[in-house]
């Protein structure tokens, strides 16, 4: 892609270099496994083999007795965190289920689950010292699919859970924890108009957000206070956990976000992090605790698998009249499938008058699920644009004509009640069509799919710090780990507004205990809520700096503006004073009243959605079910990108997630419930000879509220490719699959089912 | 883990005698791409390992009565890199070359492929068609096996105390001849064969298939040589008919398991595909 020629600013828009990216690609960057402390301590975490069980007892004794042991630790370790009253937004955590996620009391709820941990001097006796716990476990039937474990005979995994809304004293126990919904407008009058209604059934699997760094985590602790390094997507948020489960003041901990090797939202959860504090404050010495690949997939954050009911109803002309989803998603061991986001977002892309969404929130004998990427929105859009491609076909209209008829506009508000600002929906649409990929001629055994997504973005609390030294270049702190290159960004825009130099600011990650609450690099609100707490930290040392100006002049601080790096009088009747830069002001700080900083503490709304539309083509082999993806583009409406490179890697690497999700990624569990494909090797993300280039054709629709215009671009990208995957393999051998992955036995059997 | 010696001796006679004397605690270590994964997942847990790659045979290729001798641990990138071996040997060099990725042919061999005894190994299907031999050396001398003789089961193989696989074998073929392997994986590279098929034939002067061998992995617990599917193919031109008798019986020699990596029905089914494929190549390759 060209660059747009960008005249409106320096920094913003521009290719720049990261600030990050010469430790990152030499091996400087410390990752969470990275930290060495002197006399540190190996922690290991035994887990359940079993999907579901009892505990009967735990005996550690052997295990504290092996030579080089220094701490064992089981539930009875922690403090027992009561059952929080009343109803649980799907923001606000239940610390009592993540306690029990974290350590398991009663029973064991999954394959993986953890039942003790030891630290030791090493590896190898930290091993041998699990081999020596001894659990007695009492194996209980278990339940791996929602829709068994909404039978009446289902096992329960939680005695205590009723449905929410039921009676808690009369209603039976139940592994559905809440039936959310929402609904616009009148659907039965909807599909009455209609002319054409298709409802069908589609399912997706649990998949894994596959980030290549595992969970790792180093801990100290003292009765002054206890640090912890690890890899996460909020430090924050990771402090005020584990201060919740260990029963600890928040201001005593203070944690350190290392690089984060891939988070997806599958490093927002605490896993081994308390645990790792709570070996070290027994053993009284650092304890390290770096997860396999083995226990990232048993026992971390896959996303719901998933059943989806669909209906929508169209007139002739492709006016669609009403849209209802009902989803029932596994929420693994514990409460929280993201059914409200899958709700918020999945027929968003539209301008519908009648709407309709429910679903189950299951619990299952599976990991806890965790945020993947637009949380719980891919499965429900795989549904909804599944039946869209349909419709099209059985409507005889363009698939992309369809969207366009229905498409959002300013001013369209979703199910939600949420009313559109500007959109580029409509134009990214337009540019699909017109893009060369769409009118390319296929080949024999090729097929041609396309899918929407939309995603609602995240706004919420965030700090920055901008301290300009003595020389005039600026350390910019500010409480985000940087995952796709959140530095370059808040660097480039903190240099637009103080008119200096890109590689005069140095972008700094802090600790939790250096700078104000900061939540999660999550939701797509990084450059959207810390950019603009940055811009706000910039504007504000801007005005220190513009009064010493005004102080150094002798005249009062609205006689000094800020142009182009520097203080000048802001008319002629100031008097003629030479323009002073950041870097001659700075000098002067001590006589004028000392350094020159600028803060911001926001919590930031106005956050703009994003939608997107993706356009793949695909060749099958019909003999065996082979599908080679050959051309990929694309389209999103990216608010601003500030960071061109590293939008289309945001872009790109959610097609690629996306594509693996449709083709080959699931969790396979046996008749027993245990994973049977915790690794890499079996467990098929796609490997680089997979995917070809894929093309980013970018929309710029600036977000009004923004001061850039930034609607955050990290998790729409995910949504649309399962769906136009499938779709363009359903193009290709003129058959529907509705069942995810697209794998090639089962496309195989289709063809041959279908005579082939 | 336990703590482990290393040893790396340089003569055959002395890594048999230290394989012997450690009384089923030590492995041999070639290449290393299989046996310290199963180490890292105490899957096996040695006291001792030997490593064989000082030792002179087993790194070596040489031509030998108008076949070629492939020392046990040479890796994969050298057999590549062999032009008289890949030209005279394109399918089992292709199979080896599928092992892994760049990094793993710098050190994954043909003996490690084979002793690992998994019954997905790419290379085996390609030297069972070649009609491969393993030279063997114990405590009590050396003896010739062939390939398909080697594994007994998953993880398994009929090799005795103290016995190590020097090097492979691959015969003279007579002129017009080609070899193929294919296998089937979802991905593009970096998977474990669903299924693998290594066909080796020789036709005579008007094309008619004079010899065949067809080395079937992965459907079975252990790799096979299925006499049936190249009785398919001697006799004719590969016409369809052929081709229809050679997938029926490698379709027919199938007893695969329903597991993670395939179903029962899609292997059997894409045994006989890839069976086709394959087949055409060799006789492309044979008729060249
Ligand atoms: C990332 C990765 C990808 C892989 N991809 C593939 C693939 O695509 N296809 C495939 O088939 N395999 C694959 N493998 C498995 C492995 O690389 C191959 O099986 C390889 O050929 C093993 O050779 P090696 O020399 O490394 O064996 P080693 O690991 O050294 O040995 C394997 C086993 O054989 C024994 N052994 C080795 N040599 C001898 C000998 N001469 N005599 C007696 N016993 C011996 C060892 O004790 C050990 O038990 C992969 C492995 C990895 C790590």
């Amino acid at each position: 892609m060209p660059d747009e020629v960008n005249t409106e600013f320096k920094w913003v828009g521009k290719r720049n270099p990261r600030p990050d990216g010469v430790d990152k690609v030499t091996g400087r960057a410390k990752y969470g496994a990275d930290l060495y402390l002197p006399g540190m301590l190996v922690g290991k975490t035994l887990r359940s083999p079993h999907a579901h069980a009892r505990i009967k007892s735990i005996d550690t004794s052997k295990a504290k007795a092996l030579a080089g042991v220094k701490a064992v630790v089981t539930s009875a370790d922690f403090p027992a965190i009561p059952k929080p009253p009343g109803p649980h937004g799907p923001m606000i955590s239940d610390f009592r289920d993540n306690s029990m996620n974290m350590m398991a009391r009663d029973k064991v709820l999954y394959d993986g689950h953890p039942v003790a941990a030891v630290a030791a001097t090493s590896e190898k006796i930290a091993r041998q010292a699990l081999k020596l716990i001894e659990v007695d476990y009492e194996v209980l039937p278990h339940v791996i699919d929602p829709v068994e474990a909404m039978k009446p005979d289902a096992p329960i995994l939680h005695d205590d859970q009723v449905t929410e809304g039921e009676d808690e004293k009369t209603a039976k126990p139940s592994n559905v924890y809440r039936i959310p919904r929402a609904q616009k407008g009148d659907v039965e009058k909807g599909f009455a108009e209609a002319d054409l209604v298709i409802e069908r059934e589609f399912t997706t699997k649990a998949v894994h957000q596959g980030y290549i760094e595992p969970h790792a985590c180093v801990a100290q602790a003292s009765d002054d206070g206890v640090e912890l390094f690890c890899s996460t997507q909020g430090q924050y948020v990771d402090r005020g956990s584990c201060a919740k489960l260990l029963g600890l003041d928040i201001s005593k901990i203070r944690v350190t976000s290392s690089e984060i090797g891939g988070g997806f939202g599958g490093k927002i959860p605490i896993y081994s992090e308390p645990v790792a504090i709570r070996l070290a404050q027994l053993a009284r010495r650092p304890v390290k605790m770096v997860m396999s690949r083995d226990e990232v997939f048993r026992a971390t954050g896959p996303t719901s698998g998933a059943h989806v009911r669909i209906k929508i109803g169209a007139k002739k002309d492709g006016t669609i009249t009403a849209a209802e989803g009902e989803m029932t998603y596994q929420a693994g061991a514990f409460k929280g499938a993201s059914i409200g986001a899958a709700m918020n977002c999945m027929f968003s892309p539209y301008d519908l008058e009648n709407i309709h969404v429910w679903g189950y929130d299951v619990c299952v004998n599976r990991p806890k699920v965790a945020a993947y990427r637009a949380p719980g929105v891919p499965m429900a859009a795989f549904g909804v644009e599944g039946v869209i491609n349909e419709l099209a076909d059985e409507l005889g209209i363009d698939r992309v004509d369809l969207r366009l008829i229905n498409a959002a506009k300013e001013g369209t508000q979703n199910v939600m009640g949420m009313k559109y600002g500007p959109i580029g929906f409509q134009e990214m649409l337009e540019k699909m069509k017109a893009h060369p990929h769409y009118n390319a001629p296929l080949g024999e055994n090729q097929g041609r799919g396309l899918a929407a997504g939309y995603w609602l973005h995240a706004g919420g609390m965030s700090c920055a710090s901008v301290n300009v030294s003595d020389d005039g270049t600026v350390t910019l702190i500010e409480g985000n780990p940087d995952i796709g290159g959140s530095r370059a960004s808040m660097a480039a825009m903190v240099a637009e507004e103080l008119g200096i130099d890109y590689n005069k600011v140095r972008p700094i990650i802090s600790d939790t205990s250096s700078l104000g609450f900061t939540f999660l690099t999550a939701g797509s609100r990084v450059t959207f809520a810390t950019g603009m707490a940055c811009v706000l930290a910039a504007r504000n040392a801007i005005k220190v700096a513009c009064d010493r100006a005004a102080q150094m002049w002798g005249v009062s601080e609205e006689e000094v503006v800020w142009e182009d790096g520097h203080a000048r009088p802001a008319g002629a009747n100031v008097g003629d004073h030479e323009p002073m830069s950041l870097a001659e002001i700075a000098a002067k700080a001590p006589m004028t009243g000392g350094p020159i900083a600028g803060h911001a503490e926001i919590n930031a709304t106005g956050q703009g959605p994003a939608t997107g539309a993706h356009l793949v083509d695909v060749e099958v082999d019909r003999e065996s079910g082979h599908v080679k993806v050959l051309r990929y583009t694309v389209f999103q409406d990216v608010g601003r990108a500030i960071s061109p490179d590293y939008v289309e890697g945001q872009l790109q690497g959610g097609a690629v997630q996306g594509i693996g999700w449709a083709l080959n990624e699931e969790y396979i569990y046996d008749d027993k419930g245990r994973l049977e494909n915790p690794g890499f090797l079996d467990y098929r993300v796609p490997v680089a000879s997979d995917v070809p280039m894929i093309d980013v054709c970018m929309i710029e629709v600036p977000n009004p509220n923004h001061p850039y215009g930034v609607r955050g671009v990290g998790e729409t990208p995910i949504v649309p490719p399962q769906a136009a995957v499938a779709n363009a393999v359903e193009n290709a051998v003129g058959l529907r699959f509705r069942d995810l992955p697209v794998s090639p036995p089962k496309i195989r059997k289709a063809i041959k089912d279908a005579g082939g | 883990m336990a703590d482990i010696q290393y040893q790396a001796p340089e003569d055959l006679a002395a890594a048999s005698a230290l394989l012997a004397g450690a009384g089923g605690k030590a492995r041999i270590l070639a290449g290393g791409t299989d046996l310290l994964v199963q180490m890292k997942f105490d899957v096996v847990e040695p006291t001792l390992l030997i490593d064989i790659k000082n030792i002179a045979e087993t790194r070596t290729i040489a031509e030998e009565d108008g076949g070629f001798r492939v020392g046990a641990a040479v890796p994969g990138a050298e057999l590549g890199e062999d032009a008289a071996l890949a030209a005279a040997w394109p399918g089992v060099v292709e199979a080896a070359e599928l092992i892994g990725s760049t990094q793993v042919q710098g050190r994954a061999s043909l003996g490690g492929n084979l002793c690992n005894a998994s019954p997905a190994a790419d290379s085996v299907p390609a030297m069972i068609a070649a009609g491969a031999v393993a030279r063997v050396i114990g405590p009590d001398g050396q003896r010739d096996v062939a390939v398909e003789d080697i594994a007994t089961g998953p993880g398994k193989t009929s090799l005795a105390s103290g016995e190590i696989v020097a090097s492979i074998f691959l015969p003279k073929r007579p002129a017009n001849s080609g070899d193929a392997y294919l296998r089937f994986i979802p991905r593009t590279e970096m998977d474990i064969a669903v299924v693998g098929v290594g066909i080796s034939l020789s036709l005579d002067g008007d094309g008619v298939c004079t010899a065949a061998r067809v080395g079937l992995g992965a459907v079975a617990p252990t790799a096979l040589l299925v006499d049936a599917a190249a009785d398919a193919l001697i006799g004719s031109k590969l016409d369809e008919a052929a081709m229809d008798n050679l997938a029926a019986a490698v379709s027919a020699a199938c007893s695969p398991i329903d597991d993670k990596r395939g179903t029962v029905e899609f292997r059997t089914d894409i045994a006989g595909v890839l069976a086709r494929r394959v087949a055409s190549i060799a006789f492309t390759r044979a008729g060249k």
